[in-house]
């Protein structure tokens, strides 16, 4: 690192440090799986102040995380189904409130993916634009890429595809260009929620090239996936979770050994 | 790496934040920053308004025709029930009528849509919310900003009609501009302030129609107020016609409708027009940017 003074600091400058992270949803009327008019009705009327006997139910998804991410890392997220890993990258970006605790950040960390601006309605064209928009891009920006991500998502090999309705799209060719503008800006902090299994073999080789890249660039990146593979090949250090609980964290090899053993493989 | 001693050891975490320059992740800006953030984001809600604009009537065959044919038939509707069946014109000749009742329709369907695509601008958007930054606000402005874009297509209809029952273009017509722009400001404030309620209560979405409607036959949407209440004590009327919505309505007909003159408005009506529009703006926005860090929250 040519900036940090070696005297100082050994390690390269954080990025993302959380603290005693808590994160709890609140689900509506879910006490109850009937039909729920009572319940709400004694959720209005009840007095008491806990939570549950109003008939909302909590879910602790994340349970008081710590770590500090510095620059420079790739950091993979691993852990069974439901163990808290994507609301854990939502709350790193900020984009769901922590119960308790704090997330500190350097930049602005994005969520590689645009899917929920994109409008099915919309010719391929306009959804560049309106996710380019989206993600902050100027309307400069969204021109000068928009041959790129049109080149790179491989919409128009079989034709003129990108001036058609995104809902007459195979399910392939949507995720692919999906993945072609989220990748189009760059992050100061990267964070890719399964991302790579994406269309098709040639494309899927193409993103990776773009991933890889897209580290370059970026201070730091987290990278969720069931695909231990994947984890192997991109990330220097691993965060497991288990039922929102930091169960280990460090070195890649040595977390999914014990991952392993614990899933049974 | 991190195993390696370092001067860092033993900070807290909010020590180690400050050291670095690190900040909370998710924390809501000030207000001056905030107003700069969304100005910095103004290509987006324009394109995210004629998106949803245009994604509306994408399947239907006469596609875009739509914008101005809903509009039409709705005012067909009104005019039926409330022409012909009931009677509401009160004196007024066809001629003023027909247009005044469409011009009212058009203006409080304005109002209406904006508060109702309001309400769900945020619980009906958490995808959106839980994916991407941007100052929430976006997205109530994107939304009235649509049914703006909706109401320039009912214009033509309306001009129509106006034209139709003889009332031309004239100098008077220009004030449409102003009445529009203070009428967005009203109905924008208004809807950051539903969002931001309607973010925390979902169900006020199911209660808004009733509401909505309470007060379509209460701002005079099919019947003029003064001649309604005619014989009532003149602080009732009064009440009535200072309503936002009255006001609005008016003063788009008195913009447009020849027979419809200055003494159908109540004394000041500019006045109480951009006091409306500046107070629900200005609170709204600032109401709902005190809750910025906590939209999406499940």
């Amino acid at each position: 690192m040519a900036d940090t003074n070696s005297q100082e600091t050994p390690d390269p400058r954080p990025t993302v440090i959380a603290d005693e992270l808590h994160i709890v949803y609140r689900v509506n009327g879910a006490r109850t799986g009937r039909g729920s008019a009572t319940a709400a009705l004694s959720r209005i009327l009840g007095r008491g102040s806990d939570d549950g006997e109003r008939g909302v139910r909590k879910v602790h998804a994340v349970r008081g995380v710590s770590f500090v991410a510095r620059r420079g890392e790739a950091i993979g997220l691993i852990g069974s189904n439901g163990s808290g890993k994507s609301t854990l990258l939502r709350a790193i970006a900020g984009l769901l409130p922590a119960e308790s605790g704090r997330v500190y950040t350097d930049g602005q960390p994005s969520l590689l993916g645009v899917n929920a601006a994109l409008m099915n309605d919309l010719t391929g064209e306009r959804n560049v634009i309106l996710g380019g928009l989206a993600m902050g891009m100027s309307r400069e920006q969204v021109k000068e890429r928009y041959q790129d991500i049109v080149d790179f998502s491989g919409i128009n090999e079989k034709g003129d595809f990108i001036t058609l309705p995104m809902r007459t799209y195979s399910s392939g060719m949507a995720a692919r260009l999906r993945f072609s503008i989220a990748a189009a800006k760059d992050h100061d902090v990267l964070m890719i929620d399964e991302a790579l299994a994406t269309g098709d073999r040639k494309f899927q080789k193409r993103s990776e090239a773009r991933i890889r890249e897209l580290r370059k660039e970026a201070g730091t990146v987290f990278l969720v996936s069931h695909n231990n593979k994947s984890i192997r090949d991109t990330c220097d250090r691993v965060l497991w979770l288990e039922r929102g609980e930091l169960r280990m964290d460090g070195p890649t090899e040595e977390v999914l050994k014990e991952y392993e053993k614990f899933a049974g493989k | 790496m991190t195993t390696v001693p370092s001067p860092d050891e033993g900070l807290t975490a909010a020590g180690l934040a400050a050291k670095y320059g690190l900040a909370v992740s998710g924390a809501r800006p000030s207000l001056a920053e905030y107003v700069r953030q969304l100005w910095g984001r103004r290509h987006f809600i324009l394109a995210f308004s004629q998106a949803k604009l245009t994604a509306q009537y994408s399947q239907a065959k006469l596609g875009q025709l739509w914008q101005v044919a809903t509009p039409l038939l709705n005012a067909a509707v009104y005019y039926f029930i409330f022409g012909v069946i009931l009677h509401a014109s009160r004196g007024m000749s066809p001629d003023v009528y027909i247009p005044f009742l469409v011009t009212g329709v058009f203006v409080f369907t304005f109002t209406q849509s904006s508060v109702m695509t309001g309400v769900r601008a945020i619980s009906g958007n958490l995808g959106l919310v839980r994916a991407l930054h941007f100052p929430r606000a976006a997205l109530p402005v994107s939304f009235s900003l649509q049914q703006l874009q909706q109401l320039l297509f009912s214009m033509i209809v309306m001009f129509i009609v106006t034209i139709a029952f003889g009332s031309y273009p004239g100098p008077s017509w220009l004030l449409i501009v102003p009445v529009l722009v203070l009428q967005f400001l009203f109905n924008t404030g208004l809807a950051l302030i539903v969002a931001r309620l309607g973010a925390k209560t979902p169900d006020l979405a199911q209660l808004m129609p009733f509401v909505l409607r309470t007060w379509m036959y209460a701002s005079g949407v099919m019947f003029s107020i003064s001649k309604m209440m005619a014989g009532r004590p003149e602080w009732v009327v009064r009440m009535l016609q200072v309503n936002p919505a009255a006001v609005y309505m008016d003063l788009m007909r008195f913009a447009l409708i020849d027979g419809y003159d200055a003494s159908n408005l109540p004394p000041h009506v500019w006045a109480i027009a951009l006091f409306w529009a500046l107070v629900v703006f200005a609170g709204g926005f600032v109401y709902f940017w005190k809750a910025e860090e906590r939209y999406g929250r499940g």
